[in-house]
């Protein structure tokens, strides 16, 4: 609790303190019954101890022409039962009020931490080598190119590479992923990991501004700014609310003495008071922005960061979908899926070719080298010669071998067998002969058939895939996913094209995502409702690009921010139709006259409370 | 231009009050509170000094909310 908070609880139990015994003197428990004159300033004195501030902003509000906010409200209904005597149900919905109120902050702020805790990769200091050892800063004052040491439990607190050591990272923090990372001499480290088991000497590449860790949580903070359509609902529902609350409670209590019961001036203004105290539009308004706050916070807890309320409103209602094949459902690295129509053993012609190909550094030939196994020996290997658009010629062990396209084997004048398999073929051409040939592909992602099946078991009707690939690749990747609509061969301008006609196509209340690894994807990214990035720790570009970002690349989690997104919608909907319905159900009863002022109290506080307690589920995200 | 000040305000409405009469200031182009995270994002007109600017949408803020607070 803090200074405010405390002041208002001591405030509370002392007026309290002073409230019981003149209730009971009031209400005739004891058996002197003191006339008003006595009562009344006995009665003051817990009704300002516990209320003088809500009278004061009261006054200050009808000083600055702004009436009908909730002190307002407060101040009139408590004021009101006091003037016509009901001098214990006034202070007592004083109190209650303040204990809604202390309560309020109080769950506001314990909430506050918890969802900022659970973004918890602010590092507080970094380790940093001078010339005389070690010393503990400021990760603000490191600037980029310094040397740091990370102990083994401390959080990287900046961006770097790896100059020394070696060690386990725990990226949970960062991706929702708990598996650790093994890192050593050279790699990239990213702040907001932990360092698990060694130490690590690490030299940073960026400021802390620049840092992950910031950046992240800049962009979770800054989240919030960006309301979603419900909030502004709330907003400007209060605006209209308040005022009609008012004048209806100003007609509750003058038009019913007078045409409807005459004289009964009395009972109608105590009616009138309880409507004002019920009419508070705290949990309405409270709740629904700490739903949606709560819910960005677990998201990003799980590796989701979404860049707005609004999107998670958008995410909710997704029904078409389209993503980009490479690095979105492929690995988008390549390896030897298969060797065909070998003459030899076919580890000896993977040796031929990845010997052949040991200059390279194109990703085929590295998927030859980690396909052989071992690294090629470059003494065996003489006379290599490029050839452009074709392939490679090389001398290996004083044997001629050729690898390439068939345009190659066609000049060389090698019989070759063309392969029905997608992927890029390689022939290989073995002393004049044919060899045989390697074809080498990319490859799904772990999850990728799983995600498109659990997304379509989430409700989304359209998913389609869009790739600047070869038809036959994109067939056989559609097919492995389980999906009959796909385009290849497709440009970036095109994909934006076709991204519009899916965009047209969407009835009213449908939403079209994108997802794509948000590098070459920026422009379908932006054009899209709301525009996924996968695999983004650690790539600012999509970050910038993206609405939704997914800083691990395993497609599920694509599932796992729509169902987020849902959960976090239906509790804000229960919150609206729950209050707005307790509230217009109290204000009926009182103005019936079947309710009274603790009815009333008891229906905004307790309204208030369990709005709160139900938008603090959408941290919970864990099962999704 | 863009900049973002820590607020302290006690309820979520009077944030809403704060964003309102933060966007009617005079030098201010748009404004974004966040009783979530008690921070005011406010983007002036070309040409205005912020510093300034603050002044009068902190006096403005305090008419419709006595008790709120922007850390300058």
């Amino acid at each position: 609790m803090n200074r405010k908070q405390k002041l208002l609880l001591i405030r509370i139990l002392v007026s309290a303190v002073f409230f019981v015994p003149l209730y009971l003197l009031s209400e005739g428990f004891v058996p002197v019954r003191p006339g008003p004159a006595v009562l009344l300033p006995l009665f003051l004195v817990p009704y300002l101890t516990a209320g003088y501030d809500i009278l004061r902003k009261a006054f200050l509000g009808i000083r600055n022409r702004r009436v009908f906010d909730e002190n307002f409200l407060m101040a009139v209904a408590t004021l009101g039962a006091i003037v016509i005597g009901e001098y214990a149900e006034g202070v007592a919905v004083m109190i209650l009020y303040q204990v809604g109120e202390l309560f309020q902050s109080y769950a506001v702020g314990r909430s506050r931490r918890n969802i900022v805790a659970l973004m918890d990769i602010r590092p507080d200091y970094a380790n940093l080598e001078t010339g005389g050892g070690l010393e503990r800063t400021d990760p603000a004052d490191v600037p980029a190119g310094s040397v740091i040491v990370i102990q083994p439990g401390e959080k990287v607190p900046l961006d770097g590479v790896i100059l020394e050591g070696r060690s386990s990272l725990n990226t949970g923090a960062l991706t929702g992923e708990s598996a650790p990372r093994d890192v050593e001499p050279g790699a990239e480290v990213l702040s907001g990991c932990v360092n698990m088991d060694g130490v690590l000497k690490v030299r940073t590449t960026k400021e802390f501004d620049e840092s992950t860790a910031s950046k992240i949580l800049d962009l979770v903070e800054n989240a919030v700014s960006r309301k979603a359509k419900s909030e502004t609902f709330i907003a400007r529902f209060a605006r209209y609310y308040t005022p009609f609350v008012c004048y209806s409670a100003l007609a509750l209590a003058v038009l019913p003495p007078l045409f409807l019961t005459p004289g009964a001036w009395k009972a109608w203004l105590l009616r009138a008071c309880a409507f004002l105290v019920i009419s508070c539009p705290c949990a309405l308004v409270i709740s629904v922005p700490l739903s949606f706050f709560a819910g960005i916070g677990g998201a990003s807890h799980r590796g989701v960061l979404v860049k707005g309320a609004n999107y998670l409103e958008t995410l909710a209602n997704v029904r078409v979908m389209a993503f980009d094949k490479t690095g979105t459902m492929t690995k988008g690295t390549f390896s030897v899926t298969g060797i065909h129509h070998a003459s030899m053993d076919e580890g000896a012609l993977l040796e031929y070719a990845a010997h052949a190909e040991c200059a390279s550094s194109h990703p085929i030939s590295r998927s030859l080298r980690s396909a052989y196994g071992r690294t090629p020996d470059r003494n065996r290997v003489t006379e290599i010669r490029e050839h452009s658009g074709e392939g490679v010629t090389a001398n290996v062990d004083g044997v001629a071998v050729a690898v390439g396209n068939e345009k190659l084997m066609e000049r060389l004048g090698v019989p070759f067998r063309s392969c029905h398999h997608a992927g890029s073929i390689l022939h290989m051409g073995v002393n004049g002969a044919y060899g045989g040939h390697i074809v080498v592909s990319d490859e799904l992602k772990d999850h990728a058939a799983d995600a498109v099946r659990e997304l379509r078991r989430a409700g989304v009707e359209k998913i389609v895939m869009l790739t600047g690939d070869t038809e036959a690749v994109a067939a056989r990747v559609a097919e492995e996913l389980g999906l009959t609509d796909y385009r290849a061969g497709l440009l970036p301008a095109e994909k934006v094209e076709y991204a519009e006609t899916l965009l047209k196509a969407c009835k009213p209340g449908q939403r079209f995502a994108f997802v794509g690894d948000g590098i070459n994807d920026a422009p379908v990214l932006s054009r899209a409702d709301v525009g996924i990035a996968m695999g983004a720790l650690g790539s600012d570009a999509a970050i910038e690009a993206a609405d939704v970002v997914l800083m691990d690349d395993d497609p599920l989690k694509i599932v796992t921010a729509i169902r987020i997104a849902r959960k976090c919608l239906r509790i804000v909907r229960e919150n609206i139709v729950f209050s707005l319905t307790v509230k217009a159900a109290c204000l009926l009863l009182v103005a019936a006259g079947l309710g009274n002022m603790w009815l009333a109290i008891a229906a905004d506080v307790g309204v208030m409370v369990l709005a709160v307690l139900n938008a603090m589920r959408c941290l919970t995200v864990e099962k999704l | 231009m863009k900049k973002t000040y820590v607020i302290d305000v006690d309820c979520a409405n009077c944030a809403n009050l704060m964003e309102e009469a933060a966007k009617k200031t005079e030098g201010v182009k748009d404004c974004s509170v966040s009783f979530m995270t008690l921070k005011m994002k406010v983007a002036f007109q070309d040409g205005a000094d912020a510093g300034e600017v603050m002044k009068r949408v902190r006096d403005n803020c305090r008419k419709v909310e006595a008790d709120c607070e922007i850390y300058l």
